[in-house]
């Protein structure tokens, strides 16, 4: 017996060889690549003489993909962890809503209402990992509930408190607060003065800003959703929590004989999720200057459409931030490239089903290759 | 065959000195008793094979040894010493390792990602702790090709490996994180014949390494094959240890199914089962 099989690695004759090209393409976000080149060919093509590649379009299209970017990474981590949060755009509404209550209504600095706007969010986040552990149920019905929940609050608060669902005059109290522009302001904005002497991008041609860029910065927004990029792919890649990531996903019952902290794993990310919805909200309050009750409606599907399209696996344990980065873009290209290129914008959805699908199919079909499922 | 081995240094008793040795463990689960006085211990370098038909107790059994459960009553003894384990990680911190026929591995995941799942090895750079990636994949292709798997590279997917690698992955996951007592749950039932044999011949090479096998099967070949000591559990007692060569598979059968009516059975089937 103890002859019968020697340390010996013979290659398995039954594997075929795969090119080293086919091997680099097989990767999570080819989906997400592959969509984004199609999305950006097809508006080259049909839209360019829109205005849609001058500075202010693609300034506009990089706002709209930055905001789904911001939600897809929370929404993309939790996903890898294995667990839902349709609660991320109530969470929108909700913080947005309690910053306006905190800073206008109550007249604390808006520093503050922002940061305990912060806590709050973050603490139900973990709320929601707290009931999905402690209950064993599904996250989709328990942060379904919380969808409810935080709308209904999100609404019933400004109406009890200001009578009105929309509360306005941030702006006015954000003036020269130190954490305001974090959120709301913007950077490069030399960079941006510069191209417009130099004539490489448009200027206002009249009025009281004549001679001043058109785009006259970076959106912090923009910035956040780098940054959380940046930090997302980091964590998930080349770290040992973001390896207990994808092994709370895979399995959570093997993840725990091998000793990885599955519970804890998965309140973080619910927390994570949270804090990315909370950037979105402050963002968006900064930036309208305004908080309402209807905000964030929706934005749950997006995020999850977003880390779908970028590769990710519904029940958890793969994924990629960056194929859910890509996916954010090409939903945020998508979205305002019909505008530009003038086709009637109820085809949004349609163009988007018709990406969806064909990105979920693209990447059944490449995992299957990765990981010898049949 | 564990007389002439050469990895033990020091004075011979301590090789007969059972690394775990459970004395009369009774667990009961509210009105049923699951376990009514097992006693059962593991020597360095042999393979103890712990027999028994569905619901005699075995997977109690081992999650009372491997820290899930605690027992009702008994002692447990770790080298020598009392042991009380609060938790699985504490079975896990003192050397015991458990490798389950299902819940070893995560299909999705690389095979350098599931072998250092839980205990991956950290690398700073400018204050941030990083997963040595470049380090954990030199250690699993060594492991590995130890082990006598082939694998495409670290990135490799644990879903491309057969039921038998995968086996062989935990194991080899086991042993390297310093397990001294392995626990082997049905590591073959759901195996093929090639399969089987391969983790049988990685069982025969871990027991030479001086680690402690628990080999938990109802499969008397199986067991046969590897085993130094065979313990039989039937409704949750000890129905005693054999050595290797003292009993004969069909003895062993026997016990394992309570006697007569499997004689008969066997009759029926004319000595096949």
């Amino acid at each position: 017996m103890s002859n019968a099989a020697q340390p010996t690695a013979k290659p398995d004759e039954r594997i075929k060889e795969i090119s080293a090209f086919r091997k680099a393409l097989i990767r999570p976000e080819l989906g997400g690549i592959v969509g984004t080149v199609a999305v950006f060919t097809f508006f080259l093509l049909f839209a360019f003489d829109s205005g849609m590649f001058n500075s202010q379009g693609i300034m506009n299209w990089s706002v709209v993909s930055a905001q789904f970017m911001i939600i897809a990474v929370g929404a993309c981590l939790l996903m890898i962890a294995g667990e839902f949060d349709l609660s991320v755009g109530s969470m929108i509404g909700f913080a947005g809503m309690m910053i306006a209550i905190f800073s206008v209504t109550y007249g604390l600095p808006v520093w503050l209402a922002i940061i305990m706007t912060f806590v709050l969010c973050v603490a139900i986040g973990g709320l929601n990992g707290w009931i999905v552990i402690r209950t064993g149920l599904p996250s989709f019905i328990v942060t379904l509930a919380f969808l409810f929940i935080l709308r209904g609050f999100t609404i019933f608060l400004p109406q009890v408190i200001e009578r009105k669902t929309i509360i306005g005059g941030i702006n006015d109290v954000a003036e020269g607060d130190w954490l305001a522009p974090v959120f709301g302001g913007k950077i490069l904005g030399n960079v941006f003065t510069w191209l417009g002497d130099a004539g490489l991008i448009a200027t206002f041609e009249r009025g009281t800003k004549q001679g001043q860029p058109v785009v006259d910065g970076i959106p912090m927004l923009i910035v956040w959703a780098i940054i959380l990029i940046i930090f997302g792919h980091v964590l998930l890649t080349k770290t040992k929590f973001g390896n207990w990531i994808f092994a709370a996903g895979g399995d959570a019952e093997a993840a725990r004989n091998s000793g990885v902290p599955v519970n804890r794993v998965k309140i973080l990310m619910f927390m994570f999720t949270a804090f990315c919805a909370t950037v979105f909200a402050v963002c968006q309050v900064m930036e309208f200057g305004s908080a309402g009750a209807d905000r964030g409606l929706l934005k749950e599907f997006e995020a999850i459409i977003a880390v779908v399209i970028g590769g990710a696996l519904l029940t958890g344990g793969y994924g990629s931030v960056l194929g859910a980065a890509l996916g954010a873009l090409i939903f945020g290209v998508v979205q305002q490239g019909l505008f530009f290129a003038g086709v009637e914008s109820s085809l949004f959805r349609v163009f988007l089903g018709v990406i969806l699908l064909g990105a979920v199919i693209l990447n059944t079909y490449i995992r299957r290759i990765i990981t010898g499922e049949r | 065959m564990t007389e002439e081995t050469t990895f033990h240094h020091g004075d011979p008793k301590d090789q007969d000195r059972p690394i775990i040795e459970m004395k009369n463990i009774e667990k009961h689960f509210g009105r049923v008793i699951a376990l009514a006085g097992v006693s059962f211990d593991v020597k360095p370098g042999e393979c103890h094979c712990l027999l028994g038909d569905n619901g005699a107790g075995k997977s109690t059994f081992i999650k009372t040894m491997s820290g899930v459960h605690k027992p009702t009553a008994g002692e447990i003894f770790f080298e020598g010493k009392p042991m009380h384990f609060e938790d699985p990680r504490d079975a896990i911190s003192a050397g015991i390792a458990t490798v389950h026929q299902h819940l070893a591995m995560i299909p999705l995941m690389s095979v350098s990602r599931n072998f250092f799942m839980g205990n991956e090895p950290e690398r700073t750079v400018a204050g941030i702790k990083f997963f040595d990636k470049k380090h954990a994949d030199a250690v699993t292709m060594e492991e590995m090709r130890k082990m006598g798997i082939n694998l495409r590279g670290p990135d490799q997917a644990v879903g491309t490996l057969s039921g038998g690698e995968r086996q062989t992955v935990a194991i080899a996951r086991a042993v390297h994180f310093g397990a001294k007592i392995l626990i082997l749950d049905e590591p073959t039932s759901a195996l093929g014949v090639r399969q089987t044999s391969n983790v049988l011949a990685t069982i025969d090479r871990v027991r030479k390494q001086g680690i402690g096998v628990v080999f938990i099967s109802h499969n008397v070949r199986h067991a046969l094959a590897v085993g130094d000591r065979f313990t039989v559990l039937n409704r949750g007692q000890t129905l005693g240890t054999a050595k290797r060569g003292e009993i004969t598979p069909e003895e062993l059968q026997d016990l394992m199914a309570g006697g007569q009516e499997l004689a008969q059975l066997e009759g029926s089937l004319g000595g096949t089962v």
